[in-house]
């Protein structure tokens, strides 16, 4: 929501007929202002974002001109004219974000007159924070929306991701996959010798990032010179003939071709690349330091042809390219990750935007010192032997695990296959619990010692937690290394995995709200009852949709939920008969 | 901690000590006292490096009358900074404890391209480009004719030091070549030449192997240190390799083509010369007829490569009279071409011993072996009389003078060997001619004859007794130290079949089969997903794991890889090489995880360490042999067999052994860091083979662990990387120190107990 305000040149039309009236479209986060050149024109306008219902706009293929079409809530239209698409497309973004902003009006007025004033900084947080979780976004629906939770009762639990890091930290960085270009096979139609590439903006954009000649050659011919397509064409034409190692063929088509040249030759930006980049290396690392210190690097000094050394075919053949070096360049590529935050299906947008990226950091790299210090600070660090001195703390990052199943899983392996003569040492959980309870014990009595916990203790620890956390999945799957929850359709599998949420998302709230003080949380948990039966009623009704086959596992998964459910259902009848005991107990006696 | 071994009392920078640190700290001591040369054979993992600087450089505080000085050698320029790295930590405590009197000047050396701060000469592309740009900045007569014409370029950063003169100093402390330059830039004084003046003052020196070793380098700079210096060769395992190539020089078409062009070039000049300034040349002649030391009146910046054999030999001899005269010289020169011209030409390998070679060149081209052993030096002169400062250009004809004087100089020790082609490569004429030396005691003898002790030091030096025999010097101590380990933090592995239960290895018979191959590629996508940070592969050639890494990608092996962690290669580029191992670190650092593909023998193997989450696994495929169909290697064998009674097979195993050994080794830095090793061939099951690795190693190897397939592997690699992520008592147990402190040290001295249990 940047800026807070956007300001076209536009024409303002009352109907599809009116010739127009040419102005100034202003529009705010509240309201909508057009004001006209002429300012003696009548056709000022002013709407409140609350009434804009639904907007229109003409499709950029279509040769109609960029018109925005809005209409309020009492039906009338008004229709924009704009001097051009990028225009009308900030606008249309805009105000969408706007309309979005209105739907969460009637929350917003909750909130203020409930407890304190939220600032704008944390509205705008919560949003991000909506956005980017989509099942924080369900939940926030199901229950805020339908009135079960109010927005402050939803956020409350959730102070950690409101708090300070959660602002500071940026976005975790995207990464690449970790497959080669290289690897893009062809199809072929089986008939004729003409083979199809499918393009994917990714995949394009890893050409872009790891052949910086590549993008270059983009942005120099495409779209003057030639068309995109073959422009792709002739780079895989050069793929080719890169792969058939003929290299007199390759020179041969390179002399013909002076664009197909451009792909085979090699790769001068990144040449350039790397000589910044070897500046910057780690001076314990510098191996190309010592060639300019090692005197057998002479011509023709030290021993030549002793075997210790490999035969090199001549490597002169600027036509030659290796494995080898494609795939250093790919790895470092994928290390750096998607340095750009363009989501564009637009080719051209990508190439430009990544040239630009490579030109800060190498500005960047020229200019910092901070670099060179870290560097030598690192240094000074690695110097010292970690088990003479005393600890030192390093800085931690934070680990953002996505599902924590994926940990447990994995570890499957290591617990199931426990070797066959170590049969003896394994211990069940009773004893590993046992065992650990005396070592807090210990801990209570003494004080903490070095190591914290003895190796034994912690290592049968955690392989009974790992065991008992994994076995189930395990029990019920044939494969231990295919959890259940994977041979579910897909559908029913996002189902039981939004109700566990859920789940615990009312649950939380649920047992939160006791003892029941005010009848405001007697309300609440009310409401929490209602949707909490509700929510029953529902994963009943999933348990018996399931096809026949799966029914038992997935009553076996749906178990649990349902007892947290039924724990939760018996405190409130108890607690309800309780308090109407108790109002009773006020009453005189025969009044039953 | 402070604490006293003997009369010494040692700062040693950290709380604790390994009881083998202490131990080696005695050792060198005693052998400091006797004034002699030692051997001393210490794992990887234990802070080698440390415990001898601490001792010397404490050694040298308690001496004050007499202060030693420390040259301290190293391979690679990464390793001397790592060296003054660790230096500047124990200098820093030092002062702490001691104050002023703890400060020294410690630098490190290394070579214009390293060390210069003047961009326009940093421009160039090698190290002798960058040498040849300075030296047309430098050079006293360019410098000369500056004063005439203000349009000849000059340095700045020289001017400034030689304006400075005897005031350009560095002040105490340890400078890496990085901190050089950065004090160079700031005083405007060019670091290379502060560098190489502060040589005579500074306390400790470190720099590579070839300024002591390689005499074309030593005669400059290592010249005016005194005899009461402790010349310490670390990581030495490969020093006999660096002697002998130090003094073995080749020949190809392309350097006599080029020799020829320099010729020529040089005759002009001294046409040249004869016209404008006869004098000069007069000059230098009588100055050869004195037989004057040429080095002793040139100005610093006009040194060369000195002369290839041993100093001070030829600087005592006058220079015979038929090289005298520069164009007399120049048609001595012209002969020995035409002679090595025709040798080149030639269909069948020939092999033949200098004085053959000497006397057939003497009887067809008349050049006397006096002759020869001059031409060295002759040349030197006359490049400098005839001012020639694009040396670069030059290097051809210095290579063929280099050979001659090599060639004039010893009669023992070399062969000379001449191959119409390389006979992997049968079907590429390129007919070579190589000078090349068996003995690696000629290039050492110069450093044990002059310094007081010279200190031999490596992870792995087994068998220890070979050592002396290779160098031929007398160690007055010679010691090889156990690890004492808290846990058991390595674990090496010896895999000899793959997942489908048939043999693994590259033997010359079995590396291109399609089944090993694979093999070799499921053993690792196995071990990728269950091991963290990074792995390192080590193979037994580039060409080899070219193939083998062509085989995985077609066959899908690598992409599987490639789904758990990234893969980085060590390629024949080095530049390229550095940069993949810096991004292979920072996919460690950041989690992601790696795996490095490298080469045994290869400059990664050399020196980079893969210590802590740097490497958690080392496979070396394959036992990395060196090519024995090599003539070169046979004549070497062929004399190690007849001077020292040496076992071909014996010498070729332990060659072999010693690499793998440095391979896995360069995993464990110190005993909280831990990592598993899987030699991957089924001849490492063998005892004649396994048994040269070093003890270290083979202490750790279970039998039970000496016949493992791949699934058996990855069961054991799981167990213990799990046992190894446990927090441990770094103390050690059960009585057993493997940790001392201040207190057990001096309970040590009181009790006189020296070797405590472990």
């Amino acid at each position: 929501m940047a800026g807070g305000q956007v300001e076209k040149r536009v024409k303002y039309k009352s109907s599809v007929k009116d010739p127009g009236t040419p102005g100034f479209l202003r529009i705010r986060e509240g309201m909508l202002l057009f004001v006209p050149n002429d300012p003696k024109s009548d056709s000022k306008l002013k709407v409140l974002t609350q009434n804009i219902k639904s907007q229109k706009n003409t499709k950029e293929e279509s040769n109609k001109p960029p018109w925005l079409n809005l209409t309020n809530k009492l039906g009338k239209s008004h229709i924009f004219e704009f001097e051009n698409y990028p225009d009308m497309h900030a606008c249309r973004d805009f105000i969408t974000k706007a309309l979005a902003k209105c739907e969460e009006e009637p929350n917003k007025s909750v909130v203020s007159t409930s407890s304190e004033q939220l600032s704008i900084k944390e509205l705008e947080l919560r949003f991000k924070l909506l956005r980017e979780n989509s099942e924080l976004q369900r939940l926030h629906k199901q229950f805020v929306e339908s009135k079960v939770l109010t927005e402050d009762e939803f956020w409350a639990t959730r102070k950690k991701l409101l708090g300070k890091d959660s602002i500071r930290k940026s976005k975790q960085q995207v990464g690449l996959k970790s497959m080669m270009v290289s690897g893009i096979k062809p199809s072929t139609d089986g008939r004729t010798n003409r083979v199809t590439f499918n393009l994917t903006p990714e995949i394009i954009f890893q050409i872009f990032a790891e052949k910086p000649a590549v993008r270059q050659a983009f942005i120099n011919y495409v779209p003057s010179k030639m068309t995109e397509k073959d422009f792709w064409t002739k780079y895989f034409r050069a793929e080719y003939l890169y792969s058939t190692k003929n290299t007199a063929v390759a020179a041969a088509e390179a002399a013909e071709d002076e664009e197909l040249a451009v792909f085979l030759k090699p790769d001068e930006i990144l040449a350039r690349e790397t000589r910044q980049k070897i500046r910057r290396v780690d001076p314990t690392l510098d191996m190309e330091a010592d060639q300019g210190d090692d005197y057998t690097h002479l011509m023709d000094h030290g021993i030549q042809r002793d075997g210790t050394m490999d035969v090199v075919e001549p490597q002169n053949d600027q036509f030659r390219r290796s494995l080898l070096q494609d795939l250093n360049r790919h790895a470092a590529v994928v290390l750096e990750g998607r340095s750009i935050d363009v989501e564009s299906e637009d080719t051209r947008i990508v190439a430009e935007a990544l040239t630009r990226v490579k030109q800060v950091s190498k500005a960047d790299g020229e200019t910092t010192k901070d670099a060179n210090l870290e560097r030598l600070e690192r240094m000074s660090r690695l110097a010292g032997m970690e088990d003479l001195q005393a600890p030192q703390n390093f800085p931690l990052a934070p680990l953002s695990i996505k599902d924590p199943r994926d940990y447990f899983e994995s570890q499957q392996g290591n617990v199931l296959n426990v070797p066959r003569g170590a049969k003896g040492l394994k211990r069940n959980v009773h004893e590993a619990y046992g065992l650990l309870k005396e070592s807090i014990l210990e801990i209570r009595a003494t004080g903490l010692s070095d190591p914290l916990i003895r190796p034994e203790v912690s290592f049968e620890v955690f392989s009974s937690l790992t065991r008992t956390i994994s076995t189930a999945k395990n029990i019920i799957g044939k494969n231990p290394r295919e959890s259940f929850l994977d041979r579910l359709p897909k559908s029913t599998k996002d189902e039981v995995l939004h109700h566990w949420t859920s789940i615990q998302e009312l649950l939380r709230h649920f047992w939160s709200s006791y003892p029941i003080t005010t009848t405001y949380l007697h309300t609440k948990v009310g409401k929490l009852k209602d949707a909490m039966s509700n929510t029953y009623s529902k994963l009943e009704a999933m348990k018996e949709s399931v096809q026949s086959d799966l029914r038992h596992q997935v009553s076996l998964l749906v178990r649990p939920m349902q007892q947290a459910l039924d724990a939760a259902f018996q405190h409130y009848e108890a607690d309800l008969q309780r308090r109407t005991a108790k109002s009773g107990g006020e009453r005189p006696n025969g009044y039953v | 901690m402070i604490f006293k071994i003997e009369d010494v009392t040692v700062y040693f920078p950290y709380d604790n000590i390994y009881p083998e640190q202490y131990e080696y700290m005695v050792e060198l001591k005693r052998a400091l006292d006797a004034k002699g040369h030692c051997l001393l054979e210490m794992p990887t993992g234990t802070g080698k490096t440390i415990a001898l600087l601490s001792l010397i450089t404490s050694y040298r505080l308690s001496r004050p009358d007499s202060p030693i000085k420390l040259v301290y050698c190293t391979r690679t320029v990464h390793e001397m900074e790592k060296t003054l790295g660790e230096l500047k930590l124990l200098h820093d405590y030092q002062v702490r404890h001691l104050g002023a009197q703890a400060m020294i000047l410690a630098i490190g050396l290394s070579s214009r391209k390293n060390l210069c701060v003047n961009t326009k000469v940093l421009a160039a592309e090698n190290r002798d480009s960058v040498d040849a740009a300075c030296r047309k900045r430098t050079a006293s007569w360019v410098r000369a004719l500056s004063t005439e014409n203000p349009n000849v370029e000059l340095c700045d950063y020289f001017e400034n030091y030689e304006k400075a003169a005897d005031n350009a100093l560095l002040p105490p402390g340890v400078y890496t070549l990085e901190d050089l330059r950065a004090f160079g830039k700031n005083r405007g004084w060019c670091p290379y030449f502060l560098a190489r003046h502060m040589v005579q003052f500074a306390n400790v020196i470190v720099y590579s192997y070839q300024y002591l070793l390689d005499p074309k380098v030593a005669g400059i700079i290592s010249k005016e240190l005194q005899k009461e210096s402790v010349v310490v060769f670390d990581e030495a395992h490969n020093i006999d390799n660096v002697c002998i190539e130090a003094l073995s020089v080749s020949v190809r078409r392309v350097t006599l083509e080029g020799a020829n062009r320099n010729l020529n070039k040089i005759r002009q000049e001294i046409d040249r010369f004869k016209a404008t300034d006869a004098g000069r040349l007069r000059a230098e002649y009588n100055r050869l007829v004195e037989g004057l030391a040429l080095r002793g009146d040139l100005s610093g910046s006009d040194q060369w490569l000195a002369n290839p054999a041993l100093p001070h030999d030829i600087l005592k001899e006058a220079v015979p009279g038929n090289i005298r005269r520069a164009e007399h010289f120049v048609h001595v020169l012209r002969r020995l071409l035409q002679y090595l011209g025709v040798r080149l030409d030639t269909e069948n390998v020939e092999k033949e011993s200098p004085v053959s070679f000497v006397s057939s060149l003497n009887s067809q081209a008349g050049i006397e072996q006096k002759t020869l052993k001059f031409c060295y030096d002759r040349l030197q002169s006359l490049m400098l009389t005839l001012e020639i400062t694009d040396t670069d250009e030059f290097l051809p004809i210095q290579t063929v003078c280099d050979f001659a004087t090599l060639v004039g100089t010893y009669a023992r020790g070399f062969s000379i060997i001449i191959e119409p082609y390389d006979e992997r490569m049968p079907h590429i004429p390129d007919p070579i001619l190589q000078l090349s030396c068996h003995d690696a005691s000629l290039a050492i003898k110069p450093v044990f004859d002059r310094f007081q002790s010279v200190v031999i030091t490596s992870g792995t030096l087994s068998p220890i007794d070979l050592y002396p025999r290779l160098l031929s010097f007398t160690p007055v101590v010679s010691r090889s130290f156990k690890m004492s380990m808290t846990r058991d933090c390595i674990c090496p592995m010896v895999l000899t079949r793959g997942s489908d239960q048939l043999p693994v290895s590259t033997k010359f018979d079995m590396r291109s089969d399609p089944g090993v191959v694979r093999n070799y590629g499921k053993l690792l996508v196995e071990m990728v997903s269950i091991v963290p940070d990074g792995v390192v592969c080590f193979f037994v050639s580039y060409s080899y794991m070219d193939g083998i890494i062509a085989t995985w990608n077609e066959t899908g092996i690598l992409k599987e890889i490639m789904q758990q962690k990234l893969v980085f290669i060590e390629t024949q580029d080095v530049v390229e090489t550095t940069l993949a191992l810096d991004n292979y670190r920072r996919a460690c650092d950041c989690g992601r995880g790696a795996v490095f593909f490298s080469v045994a023998r290869g400059k990664v193997a050399e020196g980079i360490d893969f210590d802590r989450h740097y490497g958690r696994l080392v496979v070396m495929y394959g036992v990395p042999f060196q090519y024995t169909l090599s003539k070169i290697l046979r004549a070497r064998l062929e004399y190690l067999h007849d001077t020292f009674q040496i076992k071909e097979g014996d010498f070729l195993t332990f060659d072999a052994l010693r690499q793998a050994a440095q391979c896995v080794g360069r995993v464990i830095r110190s005993k909280a860091d831990y990592g598993m090793m899987i030699f991957a061939d089924k001849r490492y099951s063998r005892h004649d083979k396994r048994s040269k690795l070093p003890g270290w190693i083979l202490s750790h190897l279970r039998d039970a662990h000496l016949n493992l397939s791949t699934d058996m592997a990855i069961h054991i690699a799981r167990e213990f990387l799990r046992k190894m992520a446990q927090p441990y008592d770094k103390a050690g147990t059960m009585g057993r120190k493997t940790l001392l402190t201040q207190e057990d040290l001096e309970k040590m001295a009181e009790t006189g107990v020296q070797d405590m249990a472990y």
